[in-house]
């Protein structure tokens, strides 16, 4: 694989202004472009923390993270990193500025000053990606809260980003949002976008290229979705899905025949009742 | 003692052409100690009726009913009314405000006038009913892990001695401990003689716990009933939004060869269940055909 880096973390180290200890503590870490990278972990272990460093909003205090080769600590060149990556935080409402919905996706690349019709193009194919196109015309407010989260993603899209960095952006869904979220994160990851998700919910961890633990500000585990729901969750204390926990179950009591997929209809079908 | 709501209609923009109708005749009531849930896709209605039952919106039309007292608009009581029903918002952390945990649960009761020990002995409380350790009440609550200032959020509404929560998507944003725990805080209070409303998106979850579920579905109430109840409904009738969990539909697949299980039995009865009845322990047989007391339908190839 000699896909560009798109962020090269080296020994991040992070405190907050007054806190006692620190958020991120030398955390290494190595994102190539076009890749879908899951971070997964417990709250407050720093996943958040490392989001806003690859952004710039925050600079290591310890440490360097690049963005694209170019180091947050330069100030030349923070615009051109926050541009590159666009954030999409746990709270929708906290992104949305505008009250009309085509006026809100429009309002990053107004603000870069780009020509109208240029503006147009973005905002149609923003909206189109996030599946908000017959919503253009709404107001913000009176979206869902699964559509207000897919308009602050059409935000992002919108700065034409390199690299795009969610944060817990699922957890207000519900099962059926979410799935068309995903699938949207889906199609762009197809597109050559790189996706960097922060999520509690380990079912989704299963769609990316590879899965990052990061507990107590350092990454501790680096692998593929099928290694790491092979096993290397149970060490975190990560929520099993209760269909493997079942699986597990049944599989360790000689239920079911050793091969049956983790799957309901393959578990039912499998097993031998009198 | 209960909140019911009878045949409740809420537009929002009413009366201009941005109306979105968010809710129509919807009926449930919630005793006080009892666990209900309302689930439904994202847009349903859910948050619309939640706010209702504590007179934060007034009802359009059909009633709304705490403990004997109608909402009415300009109503006298509607404080009481208020104060008899805690209301804890999506993500209620972001509305902190204070500079301590301690100011921020005592900001209620403050208001409805406690002053000294006695506000002290209501803080206290509330953070221990919560299982918030009382070193932590002198922090800023923005310091604090996820899992604690929920915590601080929902003590913030405990303070305030109501006989009904109202909890919208608690558990949002937390990680498998931290909803852990929550849902345990919320058992106990439960215990304690609080109702719980809880909206959620956790099907299972729900299931689990509640006494009663609401299904929602486009501001309809399509379903109100017991887990059991409620599972069964689903099965035959799906709804937007609603994903049947997969120890339900382990179990209705049980059902359909013949098991008598429960639909929301937990893990252990199911695996009892389908031990009672597994042919041969495959353990002990796994040579010449495990499955050779099956049923013959070709199901156990081995």
């Amino acid at each position: 694989m000699n896909r560009k880096p798109i962020f090269s973390l080296r020994g991040v180290e992070y405190a907050y202004p007054g806190a006692p200890s620190r958020a991120l503590c030398g955390l290494d870490l190595e994102i190539a472009e076009g890749e879908w990278v899951a971070l997964v972990g417990a709250n407050g272990s720093g996943k958040s923390t490392l989001a806003k460093i690859c952004n710039a909003l925050l600079t290591p205090t310890q440490g360097d993270c690049f963005v694209m080769g170019r180091n947050t600590r330069d100030e030349t060149c923070v615009p051109d990193i926050r541009r590159a990556v666009s954030l999409v935080f746990q709270n929708p409402e906290d992104q949305i500025v505008a009250s009309v919905v085509e006026e809100d996706v429009a309002f990053g690349p107004e603000n870069l000053g780009l020509p109208s019709h240029e503006i147009r193009v973005r905002v149609d194919r923003a909206l189109e990606m996030a599946g908000l196109a017959s919503c253009r015309l709404k107001g913000s407010f009176s979206l869902s809260g699964g559509q207000k989260q897919r308009l602050a993603l059409a935000g992002a899209l919108a700065m034409q980003p390199a690299a795009l960095i969610l944060d817990e952006s699922t957890s207000m869904l519900d099962p059926e949002g979410r799935q068309s979220f995903l699938s949207c994160l889906g199609s762009l990851k197809s597109a050559g976008m790189t996706i960097v998700q922060i999520t509690h919910r380990m079912e989704e961890a299963i769609q990316s290229d590879r899965v990052v633990v990061i507990d107590s500000g350092r990454s501790v585990w680096d692998g593929t979705p099928g290694d790491f729901f092979g096993g290397a969750y149970v060490r975190w204390n990560f929520e099993e899905p209760p269909d493997v926990s079942l699986y597990r179950e049944l599989l360790s009591r000689g239920l079911l025949p050793d091969g049956t997929l983790p799957d309901v209809g393959a578990m039912l079908d499998a097993l031998c009742l009198s | 003692m209960s909140v019911v709501i009878e045949c409740l209609s809420y537009s929002y923009n009413l009366g201009t052409p941005a109306i979105v109708t968010a809710l129509s005749d919807v009926s449930v009531s919630v005793e006080r100690g009892e666990w209900v849930s309302i689930v439904g896709h994202t847009g349903s209605g859910k948050s619309t009726l939640a706010q209702h039952m504590n007179a934060l919106l007034i009802p359009q039309s059909g009633r709304v009913e705490i403990d004997g007292t109608e909402v009415k608009p300009k109503a006298k009581g509607l404080r009481d009314l208020r104060r008899k029903v805690g209301l804890v918002f999506q993500y209620p952390e972001q509305q902190f405000f204070a500079e301590t945990a301690r100011e921020e649960i005592a900001f209620a009761p403050h208001n409805w006038g406690l002053r000294g020990q006695d506000l002290d002995r209501r803080v206290a409380d509330a953070a221990s009913a919560v299982g918030l350790d009382a070193a932590l009440l002198e922090s800023n609550p923005f310091s604090l892990s996820g899992g604690q200032q929920r915590r601080v959020a929902i003590a913030s509404v405990i303070a305030a001695k109501p006989d009904y929560l109202v909890l919208d998507e608690p558990t949002a944003g937390l990680d498998a401990t931290g909803i852990r725990e929550l849902t345990h805080l919320l058992s106990e209070l439960k215990r304690d003689g609080l109702a719980i409303v809880q909206v959620t998106h956790d099907l299972q979850s729900a299931l689990d716990r509640s006494d009663r579920l609401l299904v929602m579905e486009n501001g309809v109430g399509v379903t109100v009933g017991g887990a059991e109840d409620v599972a069964a409904f689903l099965l035959r009738n799906p709804v937007r939004g609603l994903v049947i969990p997969p120890l339900v539909q382990f179990s209705a697949g049980l059902r359909a060869r013949g098991i008598e299980i429960p639909l929301t039995g937990d893990l252990d009865t199911i695996v009892r269940k389908v031990e009672e009845r597994s042919a041969t322990p495959l353990k002990y047989e796994p040579a010449n055909g495990a499955c050779a007391a099956s049923d013959g339908q070709g199901r156990c190839s081995s």
